[in-house]
């Protein structure tokens, strides 16, 4: 959004990535002596990402397109830090989370109150700021009493409220999100976009990947296409989705 | 993939991205600065280290009871077999003091080794999702371990002070006690790494720890006397001197020498008995070796903690 304007100073980059995974066939001691001996491969490998450039300025909102297995999350990955390439530079520019792990983190025998502590800080809160942070928090996730419930006894959509709440406070420069739109129900799914809407127009940088069209050209001036691991298309998000769907 | 115009423009590029953002400011996400990150992340470390001792007994009705029950299990049972059918608590004056003071260093280095070595894929949905440093886990299982233990060095203290330890206490006697504490957080630390790091590719690290786990409390001088082994393999002097190197058998003895020691002196100078007489020597090589164990450690954890989310 603030791509026109201003110089050029990029948040993410991402130069000519590669992400290698190997498959392996055989599961025992017998299929390896078997293949072995019919001299048939052991595992294969599948290029996740295949050479991939990508610069995302700073305020930038990008849609990241593609089908499944088209690499597009193993490029979040690759930049949340979770994983690492194989080949080329990634390089991010301040504190980077994402919405890819919303309840990773939860553990069932704490309270609501614990677990957002916990979380938090596992996202990379310091005490202080999630102490600031809490009212905001537990506001968001709308469970009111039940904060000092333990999580294992919330209902799914309350987990998930409170999970993706704590997410989306934490204190960052680049959000990636990942296909967790779809959390609870409808007024609190419109309440989640309103807020991923806030933080773009608020200059915070974003990757977004999903498969929704709506949620996609509601928050993103930008797409990237990926197929088999390259980028095959990057421009406004109206002609990405339109190459997205050519053959 | 890239003909020759391709790379060039790419290059052109790349020196116009840090035109106006200089290239220091650009982290390589994921790249682990090994323990130094756990000292920045020590909010999460200390978080972490609550959760593990808070839920570890929760929805049990004895609740922390179980960390003194299972050390007083194991204290029962050898009594009765060595101390008394195999009549070693004749051989060793206060023998329920020496045994308890070698039970619970065991029982702390296998909780502790085997707490860091199950922590990684015990935290599998965190490591594949979210990036912090791995090694946290590691250094919390032995915080854990270290909390669960002092209930039990309570224990031993109360017997301790029944028998006049108080008496007979002296500054050696707690650096001992500190010194042995802090060779088996060591060793734990720094086997739990190396294990903990494969076993995520390899799942027979678990078993292999386990087997290590079930010898640790026979190859060090819990329930018999060093010198036993000394006698024994008096023909093969080097053997006893392999023995003597294990820095739990080291741990062990310093654990002896600030507990029982104090309190059964004048029963030691009657048998004969004496703790290694070069166990300061002995304690400083100990922790050379823990040292070395927490480097090697540091060293293959830190060169596969790239490949853990892939590989969980």
């Amino acid at each position: 959004m603030s791509t026109a304007t201003g110089p050029l100073a990029p948040s993410v980059i991402v130069q000519d990535v590669r992400k290698t995974f190997l498959l392996n066939h055989a599961h025992s001691l017998k299929d390896t002596v078997v293949s072995w001996i019919r001299r048939r491969k052991l595992s294969s490998t599948f290029h996740a990402l295949n050479g991939l450039d990508l610069v995302v300025n700073e305020g930038d909102s990008i849609a990241v397109l593609g089908y499944n297995g088209s690499g597009k999350s193993t490029l979040l990955k690759l930049l949340s830090g979770v994983m690492q390439p194989d080949g080329g530079h990634v390089l991010t520019r301040g504190r980077v989370a994402g919405l890819i792990e919303v309840g990773a983190g939860f553990h069932p025998e704490l309270s609501g109150r614990e677990n957002v502590f916990l979380n938090a800080a596992i996202l990379g809160m310091q005490q202080k700021e999630i102490e600031a942070r809490y009212d905001d928090i537990v506001a968001f996730a709308e469970i009111g009493q039940f904060i000092d419930q333990e999580v294992k006894h919330y209902s799914s959509g309350m987990f998930m409220r409170l999970a993706f709440s704590v997410a989306i406070h934490v204190n960052l420069d680049v959000l990636l999100v990942d296909e967790v739109l779809a959390v609870g129900d409808a007024p609190f799914r419109a309440k989640c976009a309103l807020k991923l809407k806030e933080l773009a127009d608020a200059g915070i940088t974003m990757m977004v990947v999903s498969h929704s069209k709506n949620q996609v050209k509601d928050l993103c001036s930008r797409g990237i296409v990926i197929r088999k691991g390259k980028v095959i298309f990057d421009g406004p998000i109206d002609e990405a989705l339109e190459v997205l769907e050519q053959p | 993939m890239s003909s020759e115009p391709d790379l060039s423009a790419r290059g052109r590029v790349a020196s116009d991205l840090f035109a106006n953002v200089p290239r220091s400011a650009f982290d390589t996400p994921g790249r682990s600065r090994g323990l130094l990150d756990v000292i920045r992340w020590r909010y999460l470390l200390k978080l972490l280290v609550r959760t593990g001792v808070t839920t570890r007994y929760r929805n049990s009705v004895l609740g922390w009871t179980w960390s003194y029950v299972r050390p007083a299990m194991q204290f029962l049972v050898f009594w009765l077999v060595m101390g008394v059918f195999m009549r070693l608590g004749h051989d060793i004056p206060n023998y329920p003091v020496y045994l308890f003071s070698g039970i619970i260093g065991i029982n702390f280095f296998s909780e502790a080794f085997g707490n860091a070595t199950r922590s990684i894929v015990g935290n599998a949905p965190l490591v594949r999702k979210v990036y912090l440093p791995r090694q946290l886990f590691s250094v919390s299982a032995v915080i854990v371990a270290l909390v669960h233990f002092l209930p039990q060095v309570g224990l031993l203290l109360v017997v301790c002070l029944f028998m006049g330890w108080i008496g007979s206490i002296t500054v050696w006697s707690v650096l001992a006690f500190l010194a042995g504490v802090v060779i088996l957080a060591m060793v734990a630390f720094g086997a739990g790494l190396f294990f903990g790091a494969v076993n995520v590719r390899f799942r027979d690290a678990e078993p292999i720890v386990e087997l290590l786990l079930m010898l640790v409390t026979w190859a060090s001088p819990v329930l018999y006397f060093w010198t036993m082994v000394r006698d024994a393999f008096s023909a093969l002097p080097w053997l006893t001197e392999l023995y003597l190197i294990n820095p739990i058998t080291v741990a062990v003895e310093l654990f002896h020498l600030a507990f029982w020691e104090p309190v059964s002196r004048t029963g030691i100078a009657d048998l004969g008995l004496q703790l290694h007489p070069d166990l300061g020597w002995l304690t400083l090589w100990a922790f050379l070796i823990s040292l070395a164990t927490i480097l090697i450690g540091q060293l293959v954890f830190r060169r596969l903690e790239g490949r853990f989310a892939q590989d969980l």
